[in-house]
């Protein structure tokens, strides 16, 4: 609930030691205020990002997804919820964790199936793969795999759309160990500075790899950085996928009609290992504290609330469930059947004519 | 034909453009209440204001960085660095952002902008500030590398760069930036990837950019006392390089001399070399000779800097080499 001189506040925010802010209660108050077919379309985002996920690990095993596979098990509720709150022309730009946000965002799955793939028919081509991850229509400006580097280019598509007039936000997400590098805090700097209208989300989920976040940064309330750049800022449960839609709807109002930047931390968790060639738990981490996260399980919590309220019945989630896994399995016999790219597309995209 | 200064024409070549595509911005260090570190950018911040002329913090990673991004979202941004040695902090926006973009999205966002400043040797700036790193960004697909020698060049060739779809990494001479030349008036572009026979000649091929044009130009005319009429092509774009240009010189001199500022291993001019030889093998009489800075960090002791670098009487010992003349 802190920020720079102006102490602008961001709602949803409390203390950094959560309190409140993981209470379940704050989910189901939130679900009443908000339309059933709304809460059902973001259970069943949230669902579908989880199935998908899933199933794209069980391609990396049989080997037809390669290279490095960052799954979103776990932290659904943060791109869900903060996608949610855009409109249709906004930017959205995330690191090479990027399933997640894109199915938020609506891309088909099986376009993004066939990316994974390696299919002409994905979203690249075949030629970005896991980690990159492009769709100009759907405003999704990649997935970028070098940690931290693409806050910068999230601050000039916020730069494009203060210099051309136009209403467009840009989100930005990246990791928890992407603070301590020297682009977000240029990024930082230059979006206060110059009033770029971006919201940058930080989904701290502990541990960047195999190290945790205490080890690497100086400060653990990472959304506290903006205060050196006399940002707004905020963190938010990242587990609670109206608690990150209300705060990420606030910083992009701040954005839009402001053209002012937020720094959110959204605290959340990965259930997976870092990538698809690291176990979920052993070396950084015990099976028991993966557990006791498990509890906080984002998906199974909105659930319950949905239920307690009667937006859903464990019926109308498993029939839910049932449809999701289908058009998970229609994504992968679409990958399946989609053809490789043809050898001319190796040399093709280099360069514009 | 106006004569004018190399930084004038590059200040032309930038007015003109930011007058025709309103896209079009300029952003760096010092580059609008200053003028510019070295007033390249002159009177641009009156004309066109502060929405299109930034001074930026000093921080080469993050507004190269926000150019891309801009880039990518229909903006034509320029950038300036202050000089290339600072382009190494914004190399991963350059080399692992702007140049794969358009291949790892499958052919949808391309980045149209122009990364340029001052690079190669200045006067006794020492190992940090005197360097050329030419040869880093021509290793790169997806980037155009270009570096003008004369003020008409640089105008025409500035021009091309900013209406070029791709990145363009644009390497002006800091040590020419006061030089003058004719150059044309108002539209005037050069296409990128087309050399120039600065000299014609018969006896031997002799390829050199940027200031190093300037001294083989001074060597061949001290070789023409001797005899010797060689051919001075500058290949003005080094990525796409108009090897076509090139071999067709050599091939009717049959020998060829590559001068260049920059170090000598992996330098622009092995891969020349290596173009040549390839293809033009049978109509070799000599081997290959390349001319280069010293493999060393730059000195900034006046004579051990001058031992750094190419001058005529080296490129003239090279040129006599290949016609077994010395
Ligand atoms: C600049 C850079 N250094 C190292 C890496 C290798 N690497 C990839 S992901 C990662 C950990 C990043 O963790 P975090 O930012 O917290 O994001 P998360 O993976 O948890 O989503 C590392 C070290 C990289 N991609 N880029």
């Amino acid at each position: 609930m802190k920020s720079g001189s102006t102490a602008r506040t961001v709602a949803n925010t409390t203390d950094a030691n959560g309190g409140e802010m993981y209470a379940s209660s704050s989910l189901e108050a939130r679900a009443r205020r908000l339309d059933p077919s709304l809460l059902k379309d973001l259970l069943e985002n949230m669902l579908l990002i989880r199935r998908f996920e899933e199933k794209a690990a069980e391609l990396y095993a049989l080997g037809k997804i390669g290279g490095f596979c960052h799954l979103y098990i776990g932290q659904e509720a943060v791109g869900v919820g903060a996608i949610s709150s855009l409109g249709p022309d906004d930017y959205i730009l995330c690191s090479y964790r990027d399933h997640g946000q894109a199915l938020a965002r609506g891309m088909d799955p099986r376009v993004l199936m066939a990316e994974l793939c390696g299919k002409v028919s994905g979203c690249s081509k075949g030629k970005g793969g896991s980690m990159h991850l492009f769709d100009k229509r759907l405003g999704f400006y990649g997935g970028h795999a070098i940690v931290g580097a693409h806050l910068p280019l999230a601050a000039g598509t916020a730069f494009a759309s203060r210099y051309l007039k136009q209403p467009r936000v840009t989100v930005c997400f990246f990791g928890d160990a992407a603070v301590n590098i020297g682009s977000f805090h240029e990024s930082l700097n230059l979006a206060q500075l110059w009033k770029l209208p971006v919201v940058f989300i930080c989904e701290n989920n502990e541990f960047g790899m195999g190290t945790p976040i205490e080890k690497t940064a100086s400060i653990l309330n990472l959304h506290e950085r903006a205060c050196a750049y006399n940002m707004a800022h905020a963190a938010v449960d990242g587990m609670d996928v109206l608690a990150v839609r209300e705060s990420v709807a606030e910083a992009v109002e701040r954005a839009r009609n402001e053209s002012l930047p937020t720094l959110i931390e959204a605290r959340t968790y990965r259930y997976m290992g870092h990538s698809m060639s690291d176990p979920t738990h052993g070396i950084y981490r015990t099976k028991a504290e993966l557990e006791e996260h498990r509890r906080r399980d984002p998906v199974k919590r909105f659930i319950s609330a949905l239920e307690a309220i009667g937006v859903v019945t464990q019926a109308t989630v498993d029939e839910a469930d049932r449809r999701i896994r289908d058009v998970v399995e229609q994504a992968v016999v679409f990958a399946d059947q989609s053809p490789e790219p043809s050898p001319e597309e190796l040399s093709t995209d280099v360069y514009l004519p | 034909m106006p004569v004018m200064q190399y930084r004038e024409a590059l200040n032309q070549a930038m007015r003109e453009e930011m007058q025709r595509d309103e896209r079009v911005f300029l952003l760096g260090e010092e580059v609008g209440a200053y003028n510019g570190a070295y007033k390249v950018s002159r009177g641009l911040l009156a004309e066109f204001g502060p929405q299109r002329v930034l001074d930026t913090p000093i921080a080469e990673l993050g507004f190269t960085g926000l150019a891309v991004g801009a880039a990518m979202a229909g903006l034509r941004p320029i950038v300036e660095v202050m000089t290339f040695n600072f382009s190494i902090l914004a190399l991963d926006q350059v080399v692992n952002g702007a140049a794969k973009m358009l291949y790892m999205s499958g052919g949808q966002f391309g980045v149209p902008m122009v990364l340029r400043g001052p690079g190669g040797s200045a006067h006794q700036l020492a190992a940090q500030h005197s360097q050329s790193l030419e040869a880093w960004y021509c290793h790169v697909p997806g980037l155009k590398v270009v570096m003008p020698s004369t003020p008409a060049d640089a105008k025409g060739l500035l021009k091309s760069a900013i209406r070029d779809d791709n990145p363009v990494v644009f390497i002006e001479s800091e040590v020419l930036y006061g030089m003058k030349g004719e150059v044309p008036e108002g539209e005037y572009t050069i296409p990128l990837g087309v050399a120039e026979i600065k000299r014609p000649g018969k006896d031997v091929t002799v390829i050199a950019h940027s200031k190093m044009l300037h001294v083989a130009l001074q060597a061949a005319n001290e070789l023409e006392a001797e005899g010797v009429d060689a051919e001075v092509i500058d290949p003005r774009t080094l990525r796409p390089l108009d090897t076509e240009t090139l071999l067709q010189s050599v091939k009717k001199t049959n020998r060829a001399v590559i001068v260049e500022e920059g170090w000598s291993f992996c330098g622009v001019g092995a891969q020349i070399v290596d173009i040549l030889q390839q293809q033009a093998f049978d109509y070799l009489d000599a081997p290959i000779l390349r001319v280069t800075g010293a493999d060393v960090p730059t000195p900034y002791n006046k004579t051990l800097e001058h031992m750094a670098f190419p001058d005529a009487q080296r490129v003239k010992q090279a040129v006599l080499r290949v016609l077994y003349k010395a």
